[in-house]
């Protein structure tokens, strides 16, 4: 409990980190009950098409007469979910390629980095694009394949971590105690190896974020639901009279991914005091 | 050292044929899993195709055959350049991405030099006011464009340079139906890549200013750094001539893995800009279920990122004369 509070109080102490907390906090509560307090279908045709924002319609709306609001306050679900769900999974993989790289070392060592090694030599968006495109565009494959492109850069930073802990001596006592191999990996080295693995997570929920707008805008979304990237798409059709359209999602986009960061920051700063870079 | 070297190119050359090997593999594997193939394309294009003949389309191209089968064939091939022949188009796929390589390496090569330069000179700005308002200025707008999409960046510049101020073209390669030569066309082109390039370029400055900083600040720390002041030099001379080429390293190391990564954000930019390349005809490819087209551009655009890599390591060596490979 003491660990957290001055988690809490190094994490207070970073204006942006704050700043990006309380953004970040916006939209979170904007996915969950935007849509509630707003129940207005984003396929729905709700009046005349391309209308400038107003009192009636708030963000205006898009070139087939639908709310852009609703369609922001839905796109956030999607971007939040999939950002989110794609790093975990990314994460997940990404750490135990790692952890058993780094604990065991030798050929086991060698056969899962040059894995990673290679899915790292692969171009990333090139790879989402393809794999999404062949299993056809859903909220799935969109996850799994954006964690397909992320979890190399994880598995790096926990091979690292488990290389450095393995040969310390609070490891070398569980050992000696005969404690099996699963329960140091997963109960006594994690935790220590975790801090690092958990910044970069959490950055990685706004990368993930911009590769799915990617995706979308390229028409490789799910199609039954509306995200910030296909709203962007479907606007880029009346960029010259009707700008406002594109803007808006794209904002949002870069406001959410921009508070992501700021936390990353700050909790790379609570995490790593003694990293901290000038 | 200089056949140190040599070997070590040799051997470099050597480990980048498995790995080009091993994503073609990965690429044809995975592009077979895909429900429909190039055969029922072009049978729906005809529009009265029977089962027979689109089944007839497929013992024509091969596909009947057993899927090792099918890969073995393309592998034996490949190892000859013969990258096949896109059914769709009726001409070498070689033939394809020639036409397309040459706008997508402009792209992404001027990128790679605005990214690095710009990058380069706000992050050793930055570094140089550590604490004032301009440090604090170029890391906040660095923040800012790395959270944002470059598709949607490409587009609002548009919005204002093409739309609104109306002083550059919004897409396309070059002015159609103007016919120029030499170097008028040579400037139009360069006209044309001004948006699309800074849009690619943007996101990358934006990591390159930031480790740019970091790094910088890193070597100031250092001993030498030190006695270069105490031998009363400049701090212009210190920041450019003594700190700027230990601090590049990790530039470099980036700019060689982001290569790849530019491949990616070109198919976004080429899309928002018209620009005919690479990234394009990927997405083209994909859609059409041209298997062998999209094969050949993954493999084209694998061996040019695994080289970009080798040039990389190469680059280190020059930059850090104590590095000796191996």
């Amino acid at each position: 409990m003491r660990g957290l509070s001055t988690l809490w109080m190094r994490f207070r102490r970073n204006r942006g980190a704050v700043a990006g907390a309380v953004t970040l906090g916006l939209v979170v509560a904007a996915a969950l009950v935007g849509p509630l307090l707003y129940p207005v279908d984003p396929f729905d045709m709700v009046g005349q098409p391309a209308q400038p924002p107003s009192a009636s319609f708030l963000l205006g709306t898009d070139v087939a007469g639908r709310d852009i609001l609703a369609g922001i306050l839905n796109g956030a679900r999607i971007s939040l979910l999939i950002g989110v769900l794609a790093s975990l999974a990314a994460t997940v993989v990404g750490v135990a390629f790692g952890a058993l790289a780094g604990y065991y070392g030798g050929w086991v060592d060698d056969v899962l980095m040059r894995v990673t090694e290679f899915f790292l030599t692969i171009p990333s968006f090139v790879l989402a694009v393809v794999v999404v495109a062949i299993f056809q565009p859903s909220v799935v494959t969109v996850t799994a394949a954006i964690a397909v492109v992320s979890w190399p850069s994880v598995a790096r930073l926990a091979r690292g971590e488990f290389i450095a802990q393995r040969g310390r001596d609070y490891v070398q006592g569980c050992r000696a105690i005969g404690m099996p191999d699963w329960e140091i990996i997963l109960l006594q080295i994690m935790p220590n190896a975790l801090p690092p693995v958990i910044v970069v997570s959490s950055l990685m929920v706004a990368t993930a974020i911009l590769t799915e707008s990617g995706l979308s805008f390229l028409g490789l979304g799910d199609p039954n639901l509306v995200s910030w990237g296909y709203m962007i798409g479907v606007a880029r059709t009346v960029l010259r009279t009707s700008w406002w359209m594109s803007a808006i999602p794209g904002a949002m986009i870069l406001v959410t991914v921009l508070a992501i960061n700021l936390v990353g920051e700050g909790l790379n700063d609570a995490l790593n005091p003694k990293l901290r870079k000038r | 050292m200089r056949q140190a070297s040599l070997l070590f190119l040799v051997r470099r050359l050597l480990q980048i044929v498995p790995v080009v090997l091993a994503i073609v593999a990965l690429n044809f594997f995975l592009l077979r899993m895909a429900p429909g193939d190039v055969a029922d394309i072009l049978a729906g294009q005809m529009g009265h195709a029977t089962a027979e003949f689109t089944q007839q389309l497929r013992q024509e191209f091969g596909l009947d055959r057993p899927l090792y089968q099918q890969f073995f064939i393309y592998m034996g091939k490949l190892l000859t350049f013969d990258l096949g022949v896109s059914h769709l188009q009726q001409t070498p796929v070689i033939v394809l991405i020639l036409d397309r390589l040459p706008a997508t390496l402009i792209l992404m090569l001027t990128s790679v030099v605005l990214a690095v330069a710009l990058g380069v000179v706000l992050g050793v700005a930055a570094a140089r006011r550590e604490g004032t308002i301009a440090d604090s200025l170029i890391s906040v707008l660095a923040l800012v464009v790395y959270a944002t999409p470059a598709f949607w960046l490409g587009l609002m510049l548009i919005v204002l340079f093409s739309i609104k101020l109306d002083i550059l073209p919004s897409g396309g390669m070059i002015q159609i139906g103007a016919g120029l030569k030499g170097a008028a066309y040579a400037l139009d082109v360069a006209w044309h890549l001004i948006l699309p390039a800074a849009t690619l370029a943007l996101f990358y400055v934006a990591i390159y200013t930031r480790l740019m900083r970091a790094s910088m600040l890193e070597v100031y720390g250092l001993d030498f750094i030190v006695t270069a002041r105490a031998k009363g030099l400049s701090e212009t001379a210190i920041a450019w001539t003594h700190a700027l080429r230990n601090a590049l390293l990790p530039v470099v190391t980036l700019a060689g893995v982001q290569f790849g990564h530019l491949l990616g954000g070109s198919i976004l930019v080429e899309t928002v800009f018209g620009w005919p390349g690479l990234g394009r005809l990927v997405f083209d490819a994909l859609l059409q279920r041209d298997l062998n087209l999209l094969l050949g551009i993954l493999f084209v655009s694998s061996a040019v990122v695994v080289s970009a890599n080798l040039v990389v390591d190469l680059i280190y060596g020059l930059l850090d004369p104590r590095i000796v490979h191996k």
